[in-house]
């Protein structure tokens, strides 16, 4: 029931690096110089980027934190306090993909059960927060994600893989292990969240009601 | 003002009160745990809970505003049902570990779970566990007891200005830590323990050591600091288990430092319980007959002017009062209470005190600091400078320093200088900071020891004067000209008159061989080695520490818990402590040792009870006549006449040095204190790190 805050091995040393600092001054711009401890959530989001970029591992090591505080003038533990407060935000190393099973109520009655069993299934992982042996996956689960017409949802690192069931996870995962990032959004015959196979209302163009006329 | 209506009675109270004040104001008591005074509001924990008329559901009344004609209701069954549920819930992660816990007995959550909880808990789950944290050698923490109040958080951001916890994680898995492992860095880290209104926080020094209940409560005056922190002595058995602050918004509002808390295991180690005599170079212990004797046989023949006494940091108005009334009878006016050294311009009072008092510093709005580090020297002081930084905003109160500081003192500080060259410049207009005192309506300079104990600190404390009066720090209804004491006695002894008299030596030409006999009143910091090996030392104290190795005769003295004595805070406040416990052994109080030696010597004392005593005090001094108060007076009578005036008005070009060594180690009762010990080796080596 505790937080295990301290894994062992955290890096001695981090640094922004270029690609970074050029998304850090478009942040900063967008609040006044003594207000710029607002910007702890986006530059918090840079960091983790940057790890994932860097290491292959998306996630906030103390040093980057206390780095943060540092810029933005605020007191370390403020940004420990943000950065622990959000589930999107990792404190421990993860997998290169982190894979999000939303288990919510909607998700849960149309078979986030399945979703999860085929993510344990494919990857060796047997319990919510592990990362695969070979390093690849962390598989989390996470509560609504906001896209219940689509459930269920297995969000990847930053991207919805909607109306998900077990085979579709499956292969989404080989593909992944695979190097390949299969197109997000739906993965059944629809748009976005419009009905399945196509529209069902407004079928009329403008020009066909006006020929009823 | 606006009128409210809590539970039918009519109350008028200044608008921006919240809720919660005004049901205070109308005599209604209303349960809370997150919301304190002196903090800001969080309004988590709901315990405080009201009715307003047409608002749809209870409301947190800690952080509702009123409005004028609101009606409050405190004690409907609404309310009672609501409080009922929010402590419930409270209790469901909470242990049932009452008889083990330190807090038990002044813990709020018991109380009120006494008083407003339902008495039964529907909660079958299990209870959340937390791992406890590490916050150093003063708290201990069981946090699994923790309500997350946020008080502590709120305290070490706010108050204390070392933001270091914080509640991370969110829901069931929230917790109060430092997240990285590491001790408070804060001197008014004890604070803590008293703002934790559940055991989660207690003092791990006195962990499992007596129940509140047990404790004999006396009040009394902190001595570790020149502040006079109004604090509250807690005794069993003889014993003095702890020290807590007592409430007085003039002085330290409710804060206390840690030495002034802790270091009351010192007071139970290296004490001197009986009278010693150096008999053939070593010493002997001895009957209090015995050691008068050999000292009033050492002291036969002996002319007056060649004995002396110097003053400790330590030591009460009352011993100081009649030492100096037995040496005048002896013919000796060679008295000092300035151990270090410190320089003081004596013409008149205000010179030497912090004239603004502490609670001024609320009013000032701009403040120049002047060879003083107030974050070592007077935490709670700071404390309060910082509060006015905060509460001034963005620049409202520009805040400068001559001298560098060993340890962030929590508030931004223009350093301008590291020596007092600087002051030239300011007093010639030529200096930015000269302006900002200038605009300020209540400018504030304050002198500190680093500046007074210099070669130059007439030079220094001249150019402060001239700068006060060229830019409105001493003006009609306003004297921001402030000096920081660091010891206790300072002011007192300085207003009874423990000053070389006419003819006198000071504490340097008396060190040097200028007495033959040199009475030590608790005074531990001298250069001791410095002390001339023909001269015959009588050390009067309580502690076994540096002086009593050097000393031909001791004579055990009362520490500041074991007698009633009187002490002057930096500001001239006049206050006294009371007796918690009596003296170990043979110690007795230090004025009933002179009184007792006087006689024998045949220059009794013409006193013979601690009134007398005080009648004569006020006597000497009309300022010990008005306990509580500052008296500010116009022209002292007993002031010693102005040392030579220093025409060389020259500065020397070295930087300010620190005055403390080591916080926690700066008396014989705080170097005797295990505890302070361990915090000195805590806090000493970071601390080395970042001053260089």
């Amino acid at each position: 029931m505790n937080t295990t805050w301290a894994p062992a091995e955290q890096p001695d040393n981090f640094a922004f690096d270029a690609e970074s600092e050029a998304e850090i001054v478009n942040v900063l711009k967008k609040y006044p110089e003594e207000r710029k401890a607002s910007a702890v959530m986006p530059l918090l989001y840079i960091a983790q980027r940057q790890m994932g970029r860097v290491t292959g591992s998306a996630w906030i090591p103390l040093v980057a934190m206390d780095e943060i505080a540092r810029r933005l003038e605020m007191a370390p533990i403020r940004v420990y306090e943000v950065a622990s407060f959000y589930t999107m935000f990792n404190t421990k190393p993860i997998g290169r993909y982190h894979l999000q099973v939303c288990t919510t109520t909607p998700c849960w009655l149309r078979g986030s059960d399945a979703v999860t069993e085929a993510c344990r299934k494919a990857t060796g992982i047997h319990h919510f927060g592990e990362t695969s042996a070979d390093g690849l996956f962390t598989l989390t689960e996470v509560e609504c994600l906001g896209a219940c017409a689509n459930a269920p949802i297995l969000q990847v690192d930053d991207d919805y893989y909607e109306d998900m069931d077990g085979p579709r996870t499956e292969a989404l995962i080989a593909d992944l292990r695979a190097g390949r990032r299969p197109e997000a959004g739906p993965a059944i015959n629809r748009m976005c969240s419009a009905p399945e196979g196509g529209r069902k209302t407004l079928l009329e163009t403008s020009a066909s009601s006006s020929d009823q006329k | 003002m606006v009128k409210v209506i809590v539970d039918g009675t009519p109350v008028d109270v200044p608008a921006g009160f919240s809720a919660l004040q005004a049901c205070e104001a109308a005599g209604k008591e209303i349960p809370r745990f997150c919301y304190h005074e002196r903090l800001s509001v969080a309004g988590n924990c709901r315990m405080c809970l009201v009715e307003v008329a047409r608002a749809p559901k209870p409301v947190a009344s800690c952080g509702f505003p009123i409005s004028e004609g609101m009606q409050i209701f405190t004690d409907t069954e609404v309310v009672r049902r609501a409080r009922r549920a929010v402590m419930e819930f409270l209790l469901i992660n909470h242990p049932l570990d009452c008889p083990i816990c330190d807090q038990g007995g002044e813990c709020d959550l018991q109380d009120q779970a006494y008083g407003y909880g339902s008495g039964i808990s529907r909660y079958q789950e299990e209870k959340r566990a937390v791992t406890d944290k590490d916050l150093g050698p003063l708290v201990k923490t069981v946090m699994t007891r923790c309500i997350q109040c946020t008080r502590c958080v709120r305290f070490s951001t706010e108050v204390a200005g070392t933001p270091e916890l914080g509640m991370v994680s969110r829901g069931e898995n929230a917790e109060i830590t430092t997240y990285v492992q590491k001790a408070l860095t804060s001197e008014l880290s004890g604070n803590l323990i008293d703002v934790c209104p559940v055991g989660a926080l207690t003092a791990k020094p006195s962990a499992f050591h007596a129940r509140s209940w047990e404790y004999k409560k006396t009040d009394s005056i902190d001595v570790m600091d020149a502040l006079g922190t109004n604090i509250q002595i807690q005794a069993r058995g003889g014993e003095v288990m702890r020290i807590v602050p007592r409430v007085n918004d003039e002085v330290n509002e409710e804060w206390l430092s840690d030495k002034g808390r802790f270091s009351v295991d010192g007071l139970k180690r290296r004490r001197l319980d009986q009278p010693w005599v150096r008999v053939h170079g070593k010493l002997h212990p001895a009957t209090w007959q015995e050691a008068f004797v050999s000292l009033a046989r050492r002291l036969e023949g002996v002319p007056g002017e060649k004995i002396g006494a110097i003053a400790g940091d330590l030591c009460d108005v009352e011993s100081l009062c009649a030492l100096k009334d037995f040496l005048n009878s002896l013919g000796s006016s060679n008295l000092d209470c300035r151990q270090d050294g410190a320089w003081y311009d004596l013409s008149a009072r205000a010179n030497y005190l912090f004239n603004s008092d502490i609670a001024g510093i609320d009013e000032a709005d701009a403040l120049l600091l002047v060879g003083v580090e107030p974050r070592r020297e007077a935490p709670v002081l700071n404390a309060r400078i910082r509060k006015r930084y905060l509460d001034a905003g963005r620049g409202g109160f520009p805040i400068a320093s001559i001298g560098q500081f060993v340890s962030d003192p929590t508030y931004q500080v223009d350093i301008l200088a590291d020596g007092p060259d600087v002051l030239d410049k300011l007093e010639a207009g030529e200096h930015a900071f000269a302006e900002v005192l200038q605009k300020a309506s209540r400018p504030m300079i304050v002198v500190g020891h680093s500046a007074l104990t210099r070669q130059d600190a007439p030079a220094i404390y001249a150019a402060c004067k001239q700068l006060a009066e060229k830019t409105g720090v001493v003006a009609e209804g306003w004297n921001g000209l402030n000096v920081l004491h660091t010891a206790v006695s300072r002011v007192g002894a300085l207003d009874i008159g423990f000053v070389p008299g006419a003819h006198g030596c000071a504490t340097a030409s008396m060190l040097r061989g200028g007495v033959e006999i040199l009475w030590l009143m608790g005074a531990d910091e001298l250069p001791i080695e410095r002390i001339s090996p023909e001269t015959f030392v009588v050390y009067q104290g309580h502690h076994g520490d540096a002086a009593a190795k050097r000393a031909d005769i001791i004579l055990p003295g009362a520490a500041y818990t074991e007698k009633s004595g009187t002490y002057v805070n930096t500001a001239g406040r006049v206050q006294r402590a009371f007796r918690a416990v009596f003296a170990p052994g043979d110690a007795r109080e230090d004025w009933r040792i002179i009184r007792a030696f006087s006689e024998v010597c045949g220059h009794t004392l013409p006193y013979n009870t601690l009134e007398e005593l005080r009648a004569r005090m006020a006597d000497v001094n009309p300022v010990f006549a008005h306990v509580g108060h500052i008296t500010k007076l116009p022209a002292p009578k007993v002031m010693a006449p102005q040392q030579k005036k220093d025409e060389d008005r020259s500065f020397m070009s070295a930087p300010f040095r620190s005055v403390i060594a080591d916080y926690y180690q700066t008396n014989a009762i705080s170097r005797a204190s295990p505890t302070m010990a361990e915090c000195s080796k805590v806090y000493s080596v970071p601390r080395a790190i970042a001053a260089e």
